[in-house]
Parts: structure tokens; C-alpha cells; sequence
């Protein structure tokens, strides 16, 4: 497989620019996204190739831009929507949860809705309560909506193609953080990563790290730490929660007997609960402690840096839940 | 109509501790002060001064992600907005919210806000509540050119129209959404047009001249506590700087653009009907200057000195 060395951002815009030169239906609409390339700039460039008519700037309406987005996709467009920070997508919630995820079993089987829906995720940046909310679990709720969250470049640009690809409404969430993340990623045109597959990051013994986008890279820095006191870690991320590759998550948990689970959604009702509740159920007689869930604390992103810091979860975090489940090696 | 002398002294003050404030913003973030993100006001200080000075303390504003001007000028604490921006306990939102979130209920800041179009609800329900309360307050609802596009706009106006509330929906039209041309993704004519289908007058003004924003809304103060309702006023005006702190704002503007706002300056524009109208000298409103200096500079020391807050703080304050 040919590889190339590149950002998050950068495997993002391969995977678009790909998929609109290989299909002529798909075209890409937000605030922005044209001669900007978006705010994070990472679509700088698609809009030089594809123009006005494919890579649209829009009014600042969520609400009408996937609305009109669900309409097009109905008839025979596969628009790739933008919604700028995950915060937003709250403004659009009746078309994504009422609309596009329903009319496929709405209309007995007579819809096709497929659009991708692509939004960012994640705190970090001092942007306050409105700008770096983690609301994936709103949406992987929601029967009829695919849900990707990609970790790193490679299954970025391959997740990513895979949306586009796909028959359903689909919402794939970057971590705004990791946009200048690098990466070796897959050049060849066909390269897609299927849906509901998780991918095991490193391999290990000891204790299961099941984490998501970002947190992913706290469990790879965890793990590292964990290493040097003995611990061998293995660290699985879902990249698709619908999808969800329980097969994958229980089996690893089945050979380590513990887990941790991270991700930067709330803790409450999100999911970690999910994964926890699935991962027990499958796993149950071969459990040795009891699942530890971190996520982000349970209240408004707080602006100031000292307090937003304490409510994402960190690679101390991780090291500390599995110090206290006191694993002694036989 | 010529305003009474205290009334422009007061808002040449006003937009002169906008300008002064916004640049202080600016050194303080590049000087890695503050994170963040930081959009400036300067430019459009006649906008809020205008505004806010036809404003009495008890009436409400909702202000937006551009939001410190609008905060100096209802009456917010230089100190306390500074503080808050570096996010130190001893801002005004003790640091939770920040620059896109600071708010000051004492005085009727009733928030600025990081979605674009967030304020249109908050307000007309403010107006709403001064009419259930039977009060003969007024709010304000501060907006840009941009939000002018979500749906809750039209939903807003027609609430607002039926039920005749005293609301003020102020229009800043600088011309951009971020980095898109607002006619590139706005229909009609001008935004002040959209208020008419539901019977709503509205006005376009000059938003350089802070005398022509301070009579508009003077007279849609009017309307409003005397109970026939809502106006919109849709204000001409020019962010100097990007969109925030960081974009440089060229690129997608020229320089002659740029450089033709410039030249009608708002502060520059007060200060020469006031000189032209031997309403004060050169002398006294240089000392006027130095005093807002001299404020700012106590401002900015107070604010590096506070601490952030405990890390206990942040579970505080999710519920009441
Ligand atoms: C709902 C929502 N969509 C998008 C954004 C991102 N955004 C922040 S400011 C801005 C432009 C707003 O333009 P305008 O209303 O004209 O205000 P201006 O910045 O020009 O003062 C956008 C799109 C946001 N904050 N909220
Ligand atoms: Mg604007």
C-alpha cells in the first residue's frame, strides 16, 4: 500500500477532494468552506479545484443548510455538509434527528438520505461553553444515523470516504484539536475503512483501553507510562459507534480482563456508559474489576484554563484508574 | 434635534474606552494574556454608545460574540471584563465564560454569545417579561449581519409583532460574516427590509455616526415603553480588524475598503461635531482621553494581578 506522511486536516481534504472527483453528485456546502477553507482552514485549496458550483458558502442558517442538505440527498445528491463547531449541530437537530435519520423507515424503504454530515468536537482551545462541547452521543442515539469518529489521519481520510460512500445519513465528527496531527495514510483512490470495525492501536495483556478521537492519544500516552511499571495495555478504538464493533471491544476484554473506557462526550448517559454496559454484558464471567468510565466532567466547557483542563480526561487520569484496580501478575 | 452636551461628552468617553479596551485585548492576546478567541469591536463603536445611551440602566441588552463594546457601553466594569477575558476569578463571570460570554445582570448584560443568532430568543423573551411585569423597560437585541440569516430571526419578529413587545432588534451590518461578503449570502436589498412583512418599522442609519444611532433608538425607545412595540434598526458599519484576533482581515477585503472606513472614524467624527459645536475643547477632551488611559492601564494591572479561579469552582454555579 503506498503511504504518505500528512496532517488530520490534510487526510480530511483527501478524502473529500477524492470522493468529489470520483463522483460528480457529491458537492460540499457550509459557512466558509470556500475561498476560507473553513475556519481551521483545513479545506484550503478544494474550493480552487472545484469551485463555486461544488464547495458553496452558505448563509449562517444550520437549520436550512441541513435541511437542504437532507433534501438533496433525497434526490439523487450526496451533499457533504459542514457544520463549523459540533456546538452548532444542536441547530439543526429536527432535520438531522426528525428528517434524515427517519425517512429511510418513514417511507417503508423507499428513501435514500445520503448525506455526510461533518462537525468537530473537543475542549482545549479556551473557546468556552459554546464552542467546545463533545456531542456525539446525541446523535449516535439516534436510530438511522451512522456516527464516526475518527482518531488519526489514516482513518480519517478512510472513515471519511466511507461516509460519502455510504447510503445512509452519516455524521462524522474531527477533533479540532488534532487537525495538525501527522500521520502515514493510504493514497490509493479505493482506500475506504468500513464501517463498525474497530482497530486495536497497540497490543496488550493487562487491562483494556477502549477510547475515542483524542482520547485515543491519552490512551497511547497512558499506555507508554503504564509500560514502564509493568502493565501492558491494549488500547482498541471504536472508530464508528453506529456502527459499534462490540465483537472487537468484548474479545480484547474477554484476554485482558479490565477496561477503562475514554472518551471526551459527558460521562452521564454518553458513551462510556454504553460501551461499559455492552463490554460487561459480553464479557461478564471473565472480568477481574470493575470498568472505570472517564469522561468529560458534567458541566459547561468552562472558559478559564485551569478549570477547562480539569474537565477533560487525561493520560494521568487513565494511569491512575488502572493503578487502582491493583493488577498483580501471576 | 440637538442632544443635550453631557449626552455626546458621555458617548465620546464611551466609545473611547471601546477603542482603548479592543486594543488593549489585542496586546494582551498576542501577548499570550489571553486564549481563546478575541473579536474585536473597534470600528463600530458608535453602534453600541449610540445605542446604549438612549438605554437607561434598568433596560436589557443581549449582546453577541463581538461582544466587549456593547458590555462597555450598557455599563460593564472595565476591570471586571478585563479579568474575565484573561479568565481570573475577579472577572465578571469569574472566568467561566470569557470574551464571548460575559455578562453583567446588574446593569442588564444579559450575555454576549458564541452562537451566531443566540440573542434573538433572550431578548424578545426580555421584553417579553418587562410587559407581563408591567414594567416599561425595554431590551435591546444586538446583532450582526450574519445572524440576520438564522430562522429564529423571523420567528423572533413575529412574536414580536403580534404581542407589540418593546424590543429593539440593532442590526450591525459591517458587510462580513467572518470572511464571506454579506452579499454573497444574504437576499434583498437591505436587512432592514426584512422587519416590514410583519409590520415592523425600521431605519437604516449611519452606525459611524453616533449622534444618527443615539436618535434612532431614542425614538424606537419611545415606541417600545409606550407600548406599540418593536423596531428595527439596521446600522451601516466596519470592523477595522479580522474577524478575530489572529486573521489579519485582508485577503478577502482591499485595502481601499479598509482604508475608506477609516477615514470616517467614529470617534474622530464625534470629536469633530464637538469641537465644531464648541461643546468642549481640544484640551478638555484630551484630558478625557488620558483619564480612559489612565482607567485602562488600573484595569489591566488589576486583572494581571487576580488569580484564576480554584479548580473547586468548577462544579459551582451548573445549577441554581
Ligand atoms: C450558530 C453559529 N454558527 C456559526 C458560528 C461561527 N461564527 C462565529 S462569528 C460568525 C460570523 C457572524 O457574522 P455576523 O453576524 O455578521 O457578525 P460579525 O462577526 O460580522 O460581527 C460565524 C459564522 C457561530 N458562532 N454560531
Ligand atoms: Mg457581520
Amino acid at each position: 500500500m503506498s503511504m504518505r506522511e500528512m496532517t488530520y486536516g490534510e487526510a480530511v481534504k483527501e478524502a473529500i477532494a477524492e470522493e468529489m472527483r470520483r463522483d460528480p453528485t457529491v458537492f460540499l456546502m457550509g459557512e466558509d468552506v470556500g475561498k476560507a477553507g473553513t475556519v481551521f482552514k483545513v479545506l484550503l485549496g478544494l474550493h480552487d479545484e472545484f469551485g463555486d458550483d461544488r464547495v458553496i458558502d452558505t448563509p449562517i442558517a444550520e437549520a436550512g443548510l441541513v435541511g437542504l442538505g437532507v433534501g438533496a440527498a433525497l434526490t439523487g445528491s450526496r451533499p457533504i455538509v459542514d457544520i463549523m463547531f459540533g456546538d452548532f449541530v444542536t441547530l439543526a437537530m429536527d432535520q438531522i434527528v426528525n428528517q434524515a435519520a427517519k425517512l429511510r423507515y418513514m417511507s417503508g424503504g423507499q428513501a435514500t438520505v445520503p448525506i455526510t454530515i461533518r462537525s468537530t468536537m473537543g475542549a482545549g482551545r479556551s473557546s468556552a461553553a459554546q464552542h467546545s462541547q463533545s456531542l456525539h452521543a446525541w446523535l449516535a442515539h439516534i436510530p438511522g444515523l451512522k456516527v464516526a469518529i475518527p482518531s488519526t489521519p489514516a482513518d480519517a481520510k478512510g472513515l471519511f470516504k466511507t461516509a460519502v460512500r455510504d447510503d445512509n445519513p452519516v455524521v462524522i465528527y474531527e477533533d479540532k484539536m488534532m487537525y495538525a496531527l501527522k500521520g502515514m495514510v493510504p493514497t490509493e483512490e479505493d482506500y475506504t475503512i468500513p464501517f463498525g470495525q474497530a482497530h486495536i492501536k497497540r497490543e496488550g495483556d493487562d487491562v483494556t483501553l477502549i477510547a475515542t478521537s483524542s482520547m485515543i492519544h491519552v490512551a497511547l500516552d497512558a499506555a507508554d507510562a503504564l509500560a514502564e511499571q509493568g502493565i501492558s495495555a491494549e488500547v482498541v478504538d471504536p472508530r464508528t459507534l453506529v456502527p459499534l464493533d462490540s465483537k472487537t471491544l468484548i474479545e480484547s476484554v474477554v484476554k485482558t480482563t479490565r477496561a477503562v473506557i475514554i472518551d471526551e462526550g459527558y460521562k452521564s448517559f454518553g458513551i462510556t456508559g454504553e460501551i461499559a454496559s455492552t463490554v460487561y454484558n459480553g464479557a461478564f464471567d471473565y472480568i477481574d474489576a470493575p470498568i472505570v468510565r472517564l469522561g468529560a466532567m458534567d458541566v459547561p466547557v468552562p472558559f478559564s484554563k485551569p478549570l477547562e483542563d480539569a474537565t477533560i480526561p487525561t493520560a494521568e487520569d487513565v494511569i491512575k484508574a488502572v493503578q487502582d484496580m491493583k493488577i498483580i501478575h501471576r | 434635534m440637538s442632544l443635550p452636551s453631557e449626552i455626546l461628552i458621555k458617548m465620546y468617553r464611551a466609545m473611547l474606552r471601546i477603542r482603548r479596551f479592543e486594543e488593549q485585548i489585542w496586546e494582551v492576546y498576542t501577548g499570550g494574556l489571553m486564549h481563546g478567541l478575541a473579536h474585536l469591536y473597534i470600528g463600530e463603536e458608535a453602534v453600541a454608545v449610540g445605542v446604549c445611551a438612549a438605554l437607561r440602566d434598568d433596560d436589557f441588552i443581549t449582546s453577541t460574540h463581538r461582544g466587549h463594546g456593547h458590555c462597555v457601553a450598557k455599563g460593564g466594569n472595565l476591570e471586571a471584563m478585563m479579568a474575565e477575558v484573561m479568565g481570573r476569578v475577579t472577572g465578571h463571570c469569574r472566568g467561566k465564560g470569557g470574551s464571548m460570554h460575559i455578562a453583567d445582570m446588574s446593569v442588564g448584560i444579559l450575555g454576549a454569545n458564541g452562537i451566531v443568532g443566540g440573542g434573538f430568543g433572550i431578548a424578545t423573551g426580555a421584553a417579553l417579561s418587562a410587559q407581563k411585569r408591567g414594567t416599561d423597560q425595554v431590551a435591546v437585541c444586538f446583532f450582526g449581519d450574519g445572524a440576520s440569516n438564522q430562522g429564529i430571526f423571523f420567528e423572533v419578529m413575529n412574536f414580536a409583532a403580534i404581542w407589540k413587545l418593546p424590543v429593539i432588534y440593532v442590526c450591525e451590518n459591517n458587510h462580513y460574516g467572518e470572511y464571506t461578503p454579506t452579499g454573497n449570502v444574504t437576499a434583498g436589498k437591505s436587512i432592514a427590509d426584512r422587519s416590514l412583512p410583519f409590520g415592523i418599522p425600521s431605519t437604516t442609519v449611519d452606525g459611524s455616526d453616533a449622534i444618527a444611532v443615539y436618535e434612532a433608538t431614542a425614538e424606537a425607545v419611545e415606541r417600545a415603553r409606550k407600548g406599540d412595540g418593536a423596531t428595527l434598526i439596521e446600522c451601516d458599519t466596519y470592523r477595522y480588524r479580522g474577524h478575530h484576533v489572529g486573521d489579519p482581515g485582508e485577503g478577502y477585503r482591499t485595502k481601499e475598503e479598509i482604508e475608506s472606513w477609516m477615514a470616517k472614524d467614529p470617534i474622530q467624527l464625534l470629536r469633530t461635531k464637538i469641537l465644531d459645536d464648541n461643546i468642549a475643547s481640544g484640551a478638555e477632551l484630551d484630558a478625557e482621553e488620558r483619564e480612559v488611559e489612565k482607567e485602562m492601564e488600573n484595569a489591566l494591572e488589576a486583572a494581571k494581578a487576580a488569580p484564576y479561579p480554584d479548580v473547586e469552582e468548577v462544579n459551582q454555579h451548573v445549577y441554581a
